[in-house]
């Protein structure tokens, strides 16, 4: 108890623990599992990634060339990223946000 | 893989499942399987981390006896496999009904193996919408 | 005059963190039946583990909770390995320990927080998620999730852990430490806590084993059960020993977590200086064919998984047993007989975790 008396003037005294978020933002880990990104000029349109995907987030079509991801169903597992011959699917740190 | 598996008839269910407890061992869980014509049913036991497994075939139609009066932890695995597997379990100690898991308007016994051909969805009862709604 | 009464508690209340319901009929005061109801969360996971493939099912094994979800994948893809033979590299067996035992710590700080929220101890609350924080930043730092970490492959781990991070872990979880022994005094010592918690849902150790509980909760009643003992991953080479209490009370309940804690923290260092060099994964080829109930002890107690395979690339037959559903039938016993005002404190000291029980 003496401890946990010690430790509330303490904290009165020093800064908080908490981050003001919007205004301070926490650089991302690195390599954290934030969201998938596509160098587009490097892929061949397999599909390889779309039959793989377990949430069925990726649409990938031959004809027209097309590579679409919906990030809203995304989980964000790394699967495509494994599995893509030319590795040209990426993982980046930092969340997805929508465009406003 | 499993070992240990003991195939059991229907009849002699209650009395190898009484020989299990006084033997000491600790219901873990039950496990149903839908074979298309039968249910296949497995029950597993423990002790000293060893465990021991029970394999009933119940034929569609047939009622499960419940062992919720030998050992009571069974009876919430019991009305759950009443719910998903529309199998009627007789002599439940405590009885939801196949209200336990599913709400009313729920798909009816949905882990069964659908019929070849027909996917889940035919089962599920979706109301028409209302008249206008498409309109608008 | 006496009349009973149904209370229904839940499914939203301010001390369950998930939606299950308990209808508690009250004779004034004093509860003499009670009886769950669940199904607000069902999400019929394990029909979607059968139209998925078996690799895919990693992912959606994982994500069966949101607070050992590492376990889950580690079971499943032991669960795997079993019936494909496969056996998996050394230092992917200590990295899987070093995993799980941090998950096991972030899990018994967040319920020691949320018990401490329930019976009205605010400030613990926060201290402990506060330092719960640091393990998650750990974790965040070592496999690139905060809870959902995806390093668990099968055949292996996906992710290695080198040895500045190494440092870095065993750093960070002194600091832990160091801190929890500035709070967990106040939880275990202090007077009102031990008022609160004491004889408190009590259960006997011959009903624990007859109502099938597991994991802290039949450890708090004498019940010498940890899945651990039976040397999975790399816990054979680890001398682990287990937490054992008598007493089978909340107050039992609660100092099981807190010792465990420690082991668990004992455990990640002994793996990290005891880890061999070598590949991380091996290649898995080839579809599952037979039956397993795979077994591990997650935070909450046993965890089942039944997994029957059919030669195909789809799993015949998937089911979950988690630990919270075989405390459930043990829940009800302990709170017949009660306070109406001791149900918060009971509830929370089995650590529902609700929506695992209900897949």
């Amino acid at each position: 108890m003496i401890n946990l008396i010690q430790s509330i003037f303490s904290k009165l005294s020093s800064r908080p623990d908490t981050r003001r978020y919007p205004f301070k933002k926490r650089e991302p880990m690195e390599g954290s599992r934030g969201h998938i990104d596509i160098e587009i000029d490097k892929c061949i349109f397999c599909g390889a990634c779309q039959k793989r995907c377990p949430s069925n987030a990726l649409t990938v079509s031959r004809d027209p060339k097309s590579w679409s991801l919906n990030p809203y169903a995304c989980i964000v597992c790394g699967y495509c990223v494994e599995v893509c011959p030319k590795k040209c699917i990426v993982m980046n740190a930092g969340h997805f946000t929508p465009p406003a | 893989m499993l070992t240990d598996v003991k195939e059991i008839e229907i009849e002699h269910l209650h009395k190898e499942v009484w020989q299990l407890k006084r033997d000491g061992y600790r219901f873990v869980t039950m496990t149903c399987t839908d074979l298309g014509d039968a249910h296949d049913i497995l029950y597993h036991f423990d002790l000293h981390y060893a465990l021991k497994h029970l394999r009933l075939k119940l034929p569609r139609g047939t009622a499960l006896p419940s062992i919720s009066s030998q050992f009571f932890a069974a009876v919430l695995v019991e009305n759950e496999m009443q719910d998903l597997f529309g199998i009627e379990v007789s002599g439940l100690a405590v009885d939801f009904k196949g209200r336990f898991m599913l709400s009313d308007g729920a798909p009816v016994a949905p882990l069964n193996k659908a019929p070849i051909g027909i996917g889940l969805d035919v089962r599920v009862k979706t109301p028409a919408p209302a008249e206008g709604v498409a309109q608008s | 005059m006496i009349r009973r009464n149904t209370i229904p508690f839940g499914p939203q209340h301010p001390v369950l963190p998930e939606p299950i319901q308990l209808r508690l009929v009250m004779e004034d005061e004093k509860i003499v039946e009670a009886l769950p109801a669940v199904g607000y969360v069902h999400r019929g996971l394990e029909k979607i583990a059968e139209k998925k493939d078996y690799i895919q099912d990693v992912y959606l094994v994982e994500r069966i909770c949101g607070i050992c979800s590492f376990m889950h994948s580690q079971n499943y893809c032991q669960g795997i390995e079993s019936l494909m033979n496969v056996s998996v590299p050394d230092r992917a067996r200590y990295l899987r320990v070093v995993w799980a035992e941090l998950h096991r710590i972030h899990s018994h700080l967040l319920i020691l927080g949320l018990a401490a929220d329930a019976f009205g101890f605010e400030n613990l609350f926060m201290r402990l998620w506060q330092i719960r924080e640091i393990i998650l930043d750990i974790m965040e730092k070592t496999a690139g999730g905060r809870v959902i970490l995806g390093v668990c492959t099968l055949g292996g781990v996906k992710r290695d852990i080198p040895p500045a991070l190494q440092d870095e872990i065993l750093r960070q979880l002194d600091e832990a430490e160091r801190q929890l022994s500035d709070v967990l005094p106040a939880l275990v010592n202090d007077y009102s806590v031990k008022q609160r918690l004491v004889g408190i849902g009590v259960l006997p150790k011959d009903k624990a084993y007859e109502l099938g509980a597991v994991g802290p909760v039949a450890r708090a009643s004498g019940l010498a059960m940890d899945l651990r003992e039976t040397c999975y991953a790399a816990y054979g080479d680890l001398d682990f020993k287990m937490v054992t209490e008598t007493a089978g009370d909340c107050y039992a309940r609660t100092l099981v977590r807190v010792k465990e804690l420690h082991t668990s923290a004992e455990l990640v260092r002994k793996a990290l200086k005891r880890m061999p060099e070598g590949p991380l994964s091996v290649p898995v080829k080839g579809n599952p064919t037979g039956e397993v109930l795979a077994r591990i002890e997650q935070p909450r107690g046993e965890l089942n998984f039944y997994i029957k395979g059919n030669a195909t690339r789809n799993l015949e037959r998937f089911r979950v047993r988690t630990p919270t559903f075989a405390n459930l039938p043990a829940l009800l016993h302990m709170l017949t007989g009660c306070q109406l005002a001791d149900v918060p404190v009971i509830a929370i000291c089995i650590d529902p975790c609700i929506s695992c029980t209900e897949r």
